[in-house]
């Protein structure tokens, strides 16, 4: 339901009209924003379940990967919607041509797979071929990061500060592979 | 010019008509937003109303310094130079602005520039020029008789809209100075002023502050370049650039810089702010042009505002936004996607 939240919030802004002039660039922005804040706080889970030994946080990581996917998708929607009118012309040429549209719609598309299988009986399916398929994640939230980098103009503050938390989530990883082997 | 506005609004398809409570709410919106600055709705121009500008009576406007008034009030509409595409609301122009200075969200201009002071206001005139000085913004325009023009404003992120500007030809300033035989380049520099102006303070931010723009010799004596102090009627609001500000409209917005404060006169092309944070993005020229893409956005094409959510107004970009007619000379035989 907290994953909601920011949905909701910005229907009401845009009921209200508070989304300024251009309100279509805002909501495309704001989804992307939320789609990248939900996958850290997937990446997140692990991290903090090992240090902090709150295994109960397993049982949110499966819902929060699916919001990510959630908002991806609405992000891609509202994208072709609402700044590209679904002239395919337009759109075709935006997602071979923009080298940050490539590796965002690359990451949604890596995104898919993971999304079919999240299921407890796709879980149990593909056994130990599952978590392979689901480290698929760390490529996928570099090139989210590449995506959002590649947008910078002259303020790079938010994008400083996600860079950071992913790097401790994988560098975490990185140390946990380096200590067992 | 009225019964114009007039006759277009009632070809406007329902659907696009803005519904009264969403209207309502906008003008409390903006009430809100705004009344800590909100200056009294006093004494509106004569020329706004007689250009038929309709600024609803609980927007902000911005008469200007005293001394400024009547000239804003004398405009006269310059039907030549003008184009007859539908107006930006004036809620949209002034509230939808890329002016990095008071931070990069399109709407933190509006929330955070009510309070810079643009008034008094001097600018400095050097280099190859007769007659260098610095000048009280009010001595700068004394003799310079305020003209409206219709302009198509269009940003190289891909979105446009239509805008009156009151102002004067950039030539006849430029005349008045008497720049030298060496005088190839006009730079110009906005405002630093770090206490006023938040994201000059960024330490995140890629522009190394104070913006610098620039313009050939003869793109600045175009009849087209205008030096603007008003719009729709009214001084410029802080947010668009007060008090004195460029308006090239054959280029992308980025070159119409705002709040200058210097007007230097070089034989050599100047460095400009966007060419150097990322010179193969943003050139010095920076001409409208449909046929070279800027590497995240098309210019194929371009969202004119207001645009609604569902049919976004999508429209044809045109060769130097429309203007190559007056323009097109000035880039004869150079390679525009080098020359970008």
């Amino acid at each position: 339901m907290l994953c909601l939240s920011p949905l909701a919030a910005l229907f009401v802004n845009l009921l209200d009209d508070n989304l300024g002039a251009d309100p279509a660039k805002i909501i495309v922005k704001e989804l992307g924003f939320w789609a990248i804040t939900l996958l850290w706080l997937t990446l997140a889970v692990t991290p903090v379940r090992k240090l902090l030994g709150w295994r109960w946080l397993m049982s949110f990581r499966r819902m929060l990967g699916l919001y990510t996917f959630f908002y991806a998708v609405l992000h891609l929607l509202a994208f072709a919607t609402f700044l590209i009118g679904w002239r395919w012309d337009i759109l075709l040429t935006e997602l071979t041509k923009r080298p940050y549209i490539v590796v965002g719609a690359l990451a949604l598309l890596l995104l898919i797979p993971l999304t079919l299988t999240s299921t407890k009986a796709m879980q149990r399916r593909l056994g130990k071929h599952w978590k392979k398929l689901h480290s698929l994640i760390y490529p996928i939230s570099l090139l989210v990061m590449l995506h959002f980098v590649w947008q910078i103009r002259s303020d790079f503050g938010q994008q400083f500060i996600f860079a950071i938390i992913l790097a401790i989530l994988l560098g975490y990883r990185l140390y946990l592979k380096g200590r067992s082997s | 010019m009225s019964k114009r506005l007039i006759r277009d609004a009632l070809n406007i398809p329902s659907s696009e008509i803005t519904s009264e409570s969403v209207y309502k709410q906008r003008r409390r919106l903006m009430q809100a937003a705004l009344s800590a600055a909100v200056l009294p709705a006093f004494a509106f121009p004569s020329f706004a109303r007689a250009a038929g500008y309709e600024i609803p009576d609980d927007l902000p406007r911005y008469p200007g310094p005293v001394w400024l008034r009547q000239k804003l009030a004398s405009a006269v509409r310059n039907a030549e130079l003008s184009v007859s595409d539908e107006l930006a609301p004036y809620y949209h122009a002034i509230t939808h602005n890329n002016f990095y200075e008071f931070g990069t969200d399109k709407r933190d201009p509006v929330r955070y520039a009510q309070k810079f002071k643009t008034d008094p206001w001097k600018v400095e005139i050097s280099g190859e020029v007769a007659k260098p000085g610095n000048y009280n913004l009010e001595d700068i325009l004394a003799p310079h008789a305020l003209e409206d023009r219709v302009y198509r404003l269009r940003c190289v992120e891909a979105w446009s809209m239509v805008i009156p500007w009151l102002g004067f030809p950039l030539a006849e300033l430029i005349k008045r100075f008497e720049p030298t035989s060496k005088a190839k380049y006009v730079q110009f520099t906005t405002i630093l002023d770090k206490e006023q102006m938040s994201e000059q303070r960024s330490s995140f931010g890629t522009i190394d502050w104070p913006y610098v723009e620039g313009l050939r010799m003869d793109e600045a004596m175009n009849p087209l370049t205008l030096m603007a102090v008003g719009m729709y009627g009214n001084a410029l609001p802080p947010q668009n650039g007060a008090p004195l500000r460029l308006v090239v409209p054959w280029k992308y917005g980025f070159k119409s810089i705002k709040s200058i404060v210097r007007i230097h006169f070089s034989e050599t092309m100047p460095e400009t702010s966007w060419n150097i944070t990322a010179p193969k993005e943003y050139g010095f020229y920076a001409n409208v042009n449909p046929a070279v893409d800027h590497p995240r956005w098309s210019q194929a094409t371009e969202r004119r505002l207001p645009s609604s959510l569902l049919s976004p107004n999508i429209v044809d970009t045109l060769p130097f936004n429309g203007y190559a007619d007056q323009v097109a000379h000035l880039y004869k035989g150079m390679d525009l996607s080098k020359w970008f």
